[in-house]
């Protein structure tokens, strides 16, 4: 094909990087190249507009094994092991396509997990839809749950946490966002490198079709009315592939007869081999004559585009093949050697012997590189910023009812139990879920060193589009706040930056504040970001989605004298005492109280003091570690009310009657900030009455501000409050709380119950 | 006592079947590669674990019945050896005719993860004979396809012969249609086969082995056949 303007242009290559690509080439190139050059600028591949941006992360730690720049960031949890993890985006594959858009989103973030030679042991996901009521986003929700599931029960890797936030913002444009968790020996991390001249190249997994060619490409532009005619961008995917592939790479790496290993995502064989050449200093040729493919006829240019799902490429020891290719065999896998390794620093692609690319590998790849393309975005402040910055809380008038306000707020898609999701997904595979879905995080003990594991995973797109910078900081702090709850300490990071188009100045100026917010907070708390993925132009015709950064946070357990003790969200005794840890001040900017009740998305978002953070945090973890707490509740959407109740509802192990709590509730500020309010730093505690003193001493020592509220007990959640001028008393029994937390959702999807 | 825990290509409860029974219940396990066309020397019991074996491709369990290992296993099966199919195994028991009927999707049509009750309906077999009859085990499910059926001959069979093991119940016992999670004719979670030595279930007694994962009752199953080997000899 004839290389137009027009081809270029529909290639996303903007004249400047086209002038690049001459002056790298010294010609002009193939049509391989192109489309090379194409899916390797891409934003997706590339990072070009968030790679600078980036830079302020904190990456490194004494816990850090491996940070950003591999498959996936790797944090040692002692005992010779190591926890890899990552998340990823499928926002535009799911929203065209949601179950296979999910599913292939679960496969290659698991693929990055395994491909570092971890075994899985967990998923987690993070979900935006529009309002469930409306039956094209229901359509989304149950194939995008499907899809999740579908794909993590079948490679038997429990999903065991997850958030989903509904907002008209996402209606179009979801936000499909998976991370995996997995377990490996320090010793034998495995990396994504080519080196050694003359080493094989081999291609395992899955034959290569036409499926998803130019997926990358798809996924940095935005959702538009012609979208659907996309949907050959979309992969298919096959999940007992995956397992196998997932078996097979771990035996490979455990066998030594591997140099490097890297999983074909987006951008398929290209990405792969021109990573894996550039991190292993070398060049590398491919033969996709020799590439095990599904269709005819298919052109090199298809080949080395096509994004068809479980495939990896591995680089083995020269005369080690023998060796690789039996256990490819046991696994029933299909595995041919489509090139090697060499010398001279170019990546270069044949069909046959026809030579049909050639091309350095260092302007592909290497960001340093002076012909690399760099995006510098304009910035400025939006202009809805004043609008909203306006806003007068003077001018909301309270509830006349608080008890029907609750109601309202705790059946609302946002506050509703979301077992109708996570029933879905196998969440106890592996028998190490020791406290399941529906807590601030979930906890899964580690058998092969006696630790455990908590893992969370939060955003706030409400917050960020008010304030990104705050927004950001509190994604993070939220994320490491829910794990600390369980009595784990936050270790590190990964992170989803959603955003919409970054050539819309005020999107780039969202997207440079909350990044820098969210670096604060991991300095600030010792969590550095060892991975995580950037997903750009998520906008439709209609609008962009809010700012959502998400965070998902690793925390570790360590055992006490040989024991581990650890708390949940939920009250465990009758005659417990209740306790709130943290300040709670008059805000509601951004709050679900607002947008629910009210309409409005409005005001600033909660201050956070990272100091009072850590603080707080610091209180829970050793309180927890010293067997002090029976419960521990973060507060956040809702404010304090929605977390006693959903202190009072039981989780999903139910073996005793749900507990109600007696609470008393004063303060200086209006009623609805006092009982909805997201005041940040804050969380809800239960503990014996005989542990009290020792709980009050800690959090004096450590300057957290604790009042005791009342205590667990009775059938029903009595909260007596006083503010300012107003009074309320409710008695909200907790056989209906529960009933509500269970039924609201399956009633919003239509449902009456699973 | 020497257990076989079969190993097909999408296997995934094989690790934690082999965790309950080496590591809780302390005893002999080997994890068998489904290419083997022998089971190990001494095997007592064969566990056919959970998971999606070919990927649950063409039908549940329908192309792992023709893995080599299934031969040795209804040879051990004939003699009078104990197999147990959880889940998978259960799906994969039915498709090599060990035991009869099938197992459907799911009412909902939705996978569905959740701890059940179970009444223990036939005290007496090799599996359960360490609970009182009508006790109450609260035991996991994680399945998509484990809506039970036969024919109504079979289920008469199944019924006059006390080889009906495990219904879905309430907490308390009662057999109600609310109580069924999947659809399965007359709350079945698990049956025998005649001679009673091959069980299949959907819930996975493995998951509920240790206090810290929720529970203790699927040790009641293990145990029992551990008793039922020992009072054999």
């Amino acid at each position: 094909m004839p290389i137009t303007p027009k081809v270029v242009k529909e290639h996303g290559l903007t004249a400047g990087e086209y002038r690049n690509i001459l002056k790298i080439l010294g010609r002009k190139p193939t049509y391989t190249e192109l489309g090379i050059f194409s899916v390797m600028w891409s934003e997706h591949c590339s990072y070009k507009t968030s790679k600078p941006l980036l830079k302020g992360f904190p990456t490194r730690g004494p816990q850090v094994l491996q940070g950003p720049g591999e498959n996936a960031g790797v944090v040692d949890i002692g005992g010779g092991f190591g926890v890899c993890f990552k998340i990823e985006s499928h926002n535009h594959p799911s929203a065209i396509e949601p179950y296979q858009g999910a599913a292939t989103g679960v496969g290659g973030i698991l693929r990055d997990v395994f491909t570092m030679g971890a075994r899985p042991i967990a998923c987690l996901d993070s979900l935006r839809f529009g309002d469930p009521k409306d039956p094209h986003v229901r359509n989304l929700i149950k194939g995008v749950v499907a899809g999740i599931g579908g794909y993590g029960n079948c490679v038997g890797i429990p999903t065991v946490a997850g958030e989903t936030v509904f907002d008209d913002v996402y209606r179009e444009n979801c936000l499909v966002n998976a991370m995996a968790v997995g377990l490996l020996r320090a010793d034998r991390i495995a990396r994504g490198t080519a080196s050694g001249l003359g080493n094989p190249i081999i291609y395992i997994g899955s034959t290569t079709g036409r499926d998803g060619i130019h997926g990358a490409t798809f996924a940095s532009v935005e959702l538009s009315e012609q979208s659907g005619e996309r949907r050959s961008a979309v992969q298919v995917a096959d999940p007992f592939m995956e397992k196998l592939l997932l078996e097979a790479t771990l035996e490979l790496v455990a066998s030594g007869l591997l140099v490097g290993i890297q999983d074909m995502g987006a951008a398929g064989l290209t990405s792969s081999s021109v990573e894996m050449a550039f991190r292993g200093g070398a060049g590398a040729e491919i033969d996709v004559s020799l590439v095990p493919k599904r269709e005819s006829g298919m052109a090199p240019y298809e080949v080395m585009l096509s994004e068809s799902q479980e495939r990896m490429l591995l680089v083995a020891r020269k005369g080690k093949e023998k060796g690789v290719l039996k256990i490819l065999e046991k696994w029933g896998l299909h595995a041919a050697v489509v090139g090697r390794v060499t010398g001279d620093g170019r990546h270069k692609v044949f069909e046959g012997g026809r030579l049909v690319s050639s091309i350095p590998v260092k302007p592909l790849a290497d960001d340093h590189h002076p012909l690399f393309p760099r995006a510098h975005r304009p910035e400025k402040r939006p202009a809805y910023l004043a609008k909203t910055r306006a806003f007068k809380l003077r001018s909301v008038p309270e509830p006349k009812d608080y008890g029907e306000a609750f109601w309202k707020l705790w059946s609302g898609p946002n506050l509703a139990g979301k077992g109708w999701i996570w029933r879905q997904y196998d969440h106890m595979v592996r028998t190490n879920t020791l406290v399941l879905p529906g807590s601030d995080a979930a906890l899964l003990r580690v058998k092969e060193n006696g630790s455990a594991i908590a893992l969370a995973v939060d955003g706030n797109g409400r917050y960020c589009y008010l304030d990104p910078f705050v927004g950001g900081m509190i994604a993070v702090a939220e994320a490491a706040r829910n794990v600390a709850m369980s009595g784990a300490r936050p270790l590190a990071c990964t992170d989803c930056l959603n955003f919409g188009n970054p050539e819309d100045p005020e999107i780039m100026w969202q997207f440079h504040q909350a990044v820098k917010g969210m670096a604060e907070a991991a300095q600030a708390l010792g969590t550095p970001v060892v991975s995580g993925n950037v997903s750009l132009y998520n906008e439709s015709p209609r609008r962009a989605v809010d700012p959502t950064p998400v965070v998902g946070v690793l925390g570790l357990l360590k055992p006490v004298q040989g024991r581990l003790r650890w708390a949940s969200q939920w009250f465990q005794r009758g005659g417990d005492a209740v306790y709130l840890a943290g300040e709670t001040r008059e805000e509601l900017g951004g709050s679900e109280y607002l947008a629910r009740l009210h309409g409005l998305k409005a005001g600033q978002p909660p201050a956070l003091d990272l100091r009072r953070e850590k603080a707080l945090q610091e209180f829970v973890i050793r309180a927890v570690g010293r067997g002090l707490l029976a419960s521990a509740h973060d507060l956040a959407d809702g404010g304090l009310l929605a977390a006693l109740a959903e202190s009072c509802v039981r989780g999903a192990r139910r073996g005793s009657p749900a507990l109600g709590a007696r609470v008393a509730l004063a303060g200086s500020i209006r009623m609805d900030a006092l009982l909805f309010g997201e005041s940040q730093s804050r969380a809800l505690l239960s503990c014996r009455p005989g542990d009290s003193a020792a709980l009050e001493s800690l959090a004096r020592r450590l300057r957290v501000p604790l009042k005791r509220l009342g205590e667990v007990g009775g059938s029903s959640l009595r909260v007596e409050a006083s503010a300012p001028g107003r009074q309320v008393r409710l008695d909200l029994p907790v056989s209906e709380v529960e009933n509500v937390h269970d039924k609201a959702f399956p009633s919003l999807m239509g449902e009456e119950s699973l | 006592m020497r257990f076989s825990v079969l190993t097909f290509p999408g296997s995934n409860c094989d690790h934690d079947c082999w965790h309950a029974l080496k590591n809780v219940l302390r005893q002999k396990v080997d994890l068998v590669w489904h290419k083997e066309a022998r089971l190990p020397q001494g095997t007592d019991c064969v566990v056919v674990p959970g998971g999606f074996s070919y990927g649950d491709y063409l039908r549940c369990g329908a192309i792992a019945r023709f893995s080599p290992v299934m031969a040795a296993v209804r040879a051990h099966a004939g003699r009078g050896g104990l197999v147990i199919g959880i889940c998978n195994g259960f799906q994969i028991l039915t498709e090599s005719g060990l035991l009869p009927g099938a197992l459907l999707r799911n009412r909902s049509l939705k996978f569905l993860c959740e701890t059940v009750h179970l009444r223990v309906e036939n005290a007496s077999t090799p599996f359960s004979r360490l609970a009182r009859g009508g006790r109450v085990l609260a035991v996991p499910i994680a399945h998509g396809e484990g809506n039970y059926t036969c024919d109504a001959e079979t289920l008469r069979h199944l019924e006059d012969r006390g080889q009906v093991v495990f219904r879905y119940c309430e907490e308390d016992g009662a057999v109600t249609p609310r109580a069924n999670p999947n659809g399965s004719l007359e709350n079945i979670a698990g049956i025998v086969n005649q001679a009673g030595n091959v069980l299949g279930m959907m819930p996975h007694p493995e998951r509920v082995c240790e206090t810290e994962m929720g529970g203790t009752d699927g040790r009641l199953i293990f145990e029992s056949m551990l008793d039922a080997l020992t009072a054999k000899g």
